[in-house]
């Protein structure tokens, strides 16, 4: 589904992605950890074309992306911050994405109706408050059916309800037979959701694989505990 | 082209709302207004007008193009994500602001000539008109390149501003010293050329050679007047300014394609 081969990525003198390769699965939840600064979110933003890699390349359905976007109509994405424009209503928002989508009819609006968003319609994004915005960036990727979810910590800044409604949607999704990415420091929420892992650790993959062959190969107990052992060993 | 178009939309929905677009208007409506009032005959209202709107023009698009940039970052970051090319976004960003700037002057400058001139000077408004345009297009591409290449904010209105007083003021003065150094050799064909890399100067050129004061083309424009004509030099004049919109844009344009959001 998606392929990743020898991705390097720098920032000036940092050198952010080292030789990264990976194959994400179709249909499974795979989720990337590693601490913080280990490259999660610039290899996501790679994916997306957000980030322009220094060198390697991506292949999206077996189609290698090179500054084209189409590919990006199968995407949906839920970026670790929900930026939008300030001045903008929601109802604004979801006009502006969906005319650019090309207005298609079949819309998911499960998140938008179970999240309560129906009433934060005619607000100005900069008066809403930090949860609110996720749920709108939530909305937006799940919105229109897309096969590929991409979800950079989806569940922070949420509420616990609003937390379950979207782990449930992501579940649903999943069984659905889409292909889903996501980002999480909350070991046991991977955990659940979750059939593979990617860990990278200061740029590069540590692991990859199902979850319970990690938790296997490390006798811990959970996969929290594994994380932070192989994390310590690192630093060792 | 039918994104960029969209892109355009959401610009003039946003852009219209703002404050700043208003007072712009309203400045040039007032300036002219009180000119006329004040001045009598059409010829010298523009004359003034000139005198302002090399200055104003460059300075507020400048400005402006580069605080929109920057504002526009989540904008841009949302837009990414989704189908969509950037050379598009950047497209219908950037004429989704050149435009709405161009008719805020176009309606400011026009309206007091509606109701207070004749129509005796329909000529050398229409080229009044077209150097704002030029100057604006070309400083909204000069302020988008700069916000492309600085991330960082307070450089990029620094270099911004730099960028405005060396076009307006140190260009000028660095021909002057070069007049004053080589006095005694001819200089009318460098300084031709010369004039030739400051989009203000060719407008202030245009507008001159239109009007035909040769008395009040300065250096440059006296240089111009005599070894090309009017017509030649008028010609010259807007193939310049066109390629000085233009070249900006797209390197502004590679440099965004380039990015990383």
């Amino acid at each position: 589904m998606i392929g990743i081969v020898n991705l390097n990525k720098k920032f000036g003198k940092l050198h952010v992605l080292k030789d990264v390769s990976v194959q994400i699965e179709r249909g499974c939840v795979s989720a990337i950890v590693g601490p913080n600064g280990s490259g999660k979110t610039t290899l996501i933003k790679s994916i997306l074309g957000l980030v322009k890699p220094s060198s390697g390349q991506i292949f999206v359905n077996g189609i290698q992306i090179n500054g084209d976007c189409a590919y990006r109509q199968q995407i949906g994405y839920m970026p670790q911050v929900a930026q939008f424009p300030e001045n903008l209503t929601v109802r604004e928002i979801l006009h502006l994405v969906k005319d650019l989508r090309g207005n298609p009819t079949d819309l998911n609006e499960t998140l938008f109706d179970q999240l309560g968003l129906e009433k934060e319609l005619d607000k100005r994004m900069r008066t809403l408050s930090g949860g609110t915005r996720q749920k709108v960036s939530a909305t937006l990727a799940f919105l229109f059916n897309p096969k590929i979810l991409i979800l950079d910590e989806p569940t922070a800044g949420l509420d616990p309800v609003s937390s379950s409604i979207l782990k449930d949607q992501i579940q649903q999704e999943k069984a659905k037979g889409k292909t889903v990415i996501l980002t999480s420091h909350i070991m046991s929420e991977i955990e659940e959701l979750s059939d593979n892992i990617i860990f990278l650790l200061e740029g590069t993959v540590r692991f990859e694989g199902a979850i319970k062959t990690l938790i296997a190969g490390t006798n811990q107990q959970n996969l929290e505990r594994t994380i932070a052992h192989i994390m310590m060993q690192g630093v060792a | 082209m039918k994104t960029i178009i969209k892109v355009i939309k959401y610009e003039f929905h946003d852009i219209f709302r703002s404050k700043w677009l208003i007072a712009y208007l309203l400045f040039f409506l007032m300036v002219t207004d009180t000119l006329f009032r004040f001045g009598g005959g059409g010829n010298r209202v523009i004359l003034s007008l000139m005198n302002l709107v090399i200055f104003v023009i460059p300075l507020i698009s400048i400005l402006f193009g580069t605080m929109y940039l920057y504002h526009s970052q989540e904008f841009i970051k949302l837009l990414l994500s989704h189908p969509i090319h950037r050379r598009s976004l950047f497209a219908g960003m950037y004429l989704g602001l050149a435009i709405p700037l161009s008719l805020s002057f176009w309606l400011g400058v026009s309206i007091p000539f509606a109701y207070h001139d004749d129509g005796s000077n329909l000529m050398a408004l229409g080229m009044l008109l077209m150097s704002g345009v030029f100057l604006t297009l070309i400083f909204t591409a000069l302020a988008f390149l700069t916000a492309a290449i600085l991330s960082d904010k307070t450089k990029g209105f620094g270099v911004a501003i730099l960028v405005w007083l060396f076009f307006v003021v140190i260009y000028d003065g660095l021909i002057l010293l070069t007049v004053f150094i080589f006095a005694d050799y001819p200089l009318e064909q460098p300084l031709i050329i010369l004039s030739l890399f400051n989009p203000i100067d060719l407008a202030r050129i245009l507008m001159l050679l239109s009007l035909d004061i040769s008395a009040l083309m300065g250096y440059t424009g006296a240089v111009f007047n005599k070894f090309l004509g009017s017509t030649w030099g008028m010609a010259l004049s807007i193939f310049c300014l066109a390629l000085w919109s233009i070249l900006p844009y797209i390197a502004a344009s590679r440099q965004f394609q380039d990015e990383d959001f």
